[in-house]
């Protein structure tokens, strides 16, 4: 019995016999993978060139893998205010299925794996900017500037913006203007989706010490902000057609979804978020993963109309 | 003591559990290895 409550009651101290695999799968932050995926799939297709299938299907798991160990070092290292925030209370380390050494081995350990595979395998471009990208994710915005600054999501974002432009390396081996345009889609995109979230969650990132921009800076003027990056993200996102790498199905469909995200952003400007439950916010967080998914399916099924014409 | 029992079969589950997955691993980077290496010797 006294074995049982001792047990239950070491929060955050792993035993060995806790763990699952399935725990060690919800380290690498499973459906942030998706997104990962599917953006560098579309990079590597709408790349110019061709790799050969295989070698494209390992180039899309190393990227899977490194961004997922990245996750999982992030895990590591916010285990503490994981633990005070009710979205992340329920993570492996903060309920003591894992520890967090046992986190941090398999963190790195993948991330290295994934990062040699990618080189050998494929190229060592392709292989560097997934290196930068891990590096950036973890030193970068998890421990030096999540803490510290309501511009976290800002610069942090970029992190999560490398994926497509990976996936174009894959193929060409470089990095050209349209991977970067690929690349700032998703820098731009980040800060108006993560502070929809944020607006309802204030209360949490404030218990937990997290200066997001709603902390600090109010609604008013994060949602002013919000509808900024929108806007930036409207012609920004008209980009891959003009430089080639994608057609006009895709114009005409980024132009659609860029009003839309312009229009959320219109909504949540104009919301009194405490009278309405941030309906609009939460509106906007959904439509801005739907929007991502989107863009980037557009980017996969219409190829561009002069072939070779991308870079 | 059946309380001692069930945890232990417990416990002896997710170990074997884990040890599947790890083998899965094993058995999925030697193949990826394996795959790439004919790939690559093939000339892509």
């Amino acid at each position: 019995m006294s074995d049982w409550t001792a047990t239950d009651s070491s929060v955050g101290k792993a035993t060995a016999e806790a763990a699952t695999w399935r725990d060690f799968v919800e380290l690498l932050k499973p459906r942030v993978m998706t997104l990962v995926v599917f953006t560098a799939i579309a990079g590597l297709m709408a790349a110019p060139g061709e790799l050969h299938p295989i070698l494209a299907a390992v180039a899309i798991l190393c990227i899977a893998i490194g961004a997922g160990a990245a996750g999982a070092v992030n895990m590591w290292y916010d285990r503490d205010i994981d633990a005070v925030m009710a979205r992340t209370a329920g993570r492996p380390i903060v309920t003591g299925r894992v520890s967090p050494e046992s986190a941090l081995e398999f963190g790195v350990i993948l991330t290295a794996g994934a990062v040699a595979i990618m080189g050998l395998a494929v190229n060592w471009v392709a292989a560097a900017l997934l290196a930068l990208a891990s590096a950036f994710y973890i030193f970068v915005y998890t421990i030096w500037l999540k803490r510290r600054t309501p511009q976290n999501i800002v610069i942090g974002g970029a992190a999560g913006a490398f994926p497509p432009m990976i996936g174009w390396a894959a193929v060409t081996g470089d990095v050209s203007l349209a991977s970067i345009v690929l690349f700032a889609l998703i820098f731009f995109w980040t800060p108006p989706h993560f502070w929809a979230l944020a607006l309802y969650k204030t209360g949490e990132y404030e218990k937990a010490g997290v200066p997001m921009m709603p902390v600090v800076a109010g609604h008013a003027s994060t949602k002013r902000q919000m509808l900024a990056y929108a806007v930036i993200l409207f012609p920004l996102a008209l980009l891959p057609t003009v430089l080639g790498a994608a057609g006009w199905v895709y114009f005409a469909g980024a132009v659609v979804l860029g009003a839309l995200f312009v229009l959320c952003a219109v909504r949540v400007l104009r919301e009194d978020g405490e009278a309405t439950r941030w309906r609009a916010a939460r509106q906007m967080f959904g439509f801005s993963i739907f929007y991502l998914f989107a863009l980037f399916a557009l980017i996969m099924v219409d190829r561009p109309v002069l072939p070779g014409a991308a870079g | 003591m059946d309380r001692d029992r069930t945890r232990s079969e417990e416990a002896r589950r997710r170990l074997r559990g884990r040890n599947l997955a790890v083998l899965f691993a094993l058995i999925a980077f030697v193949v990826i290895i394996y795959v790439v290496a004919i790939v690559r010797m093939g000339g892509a």
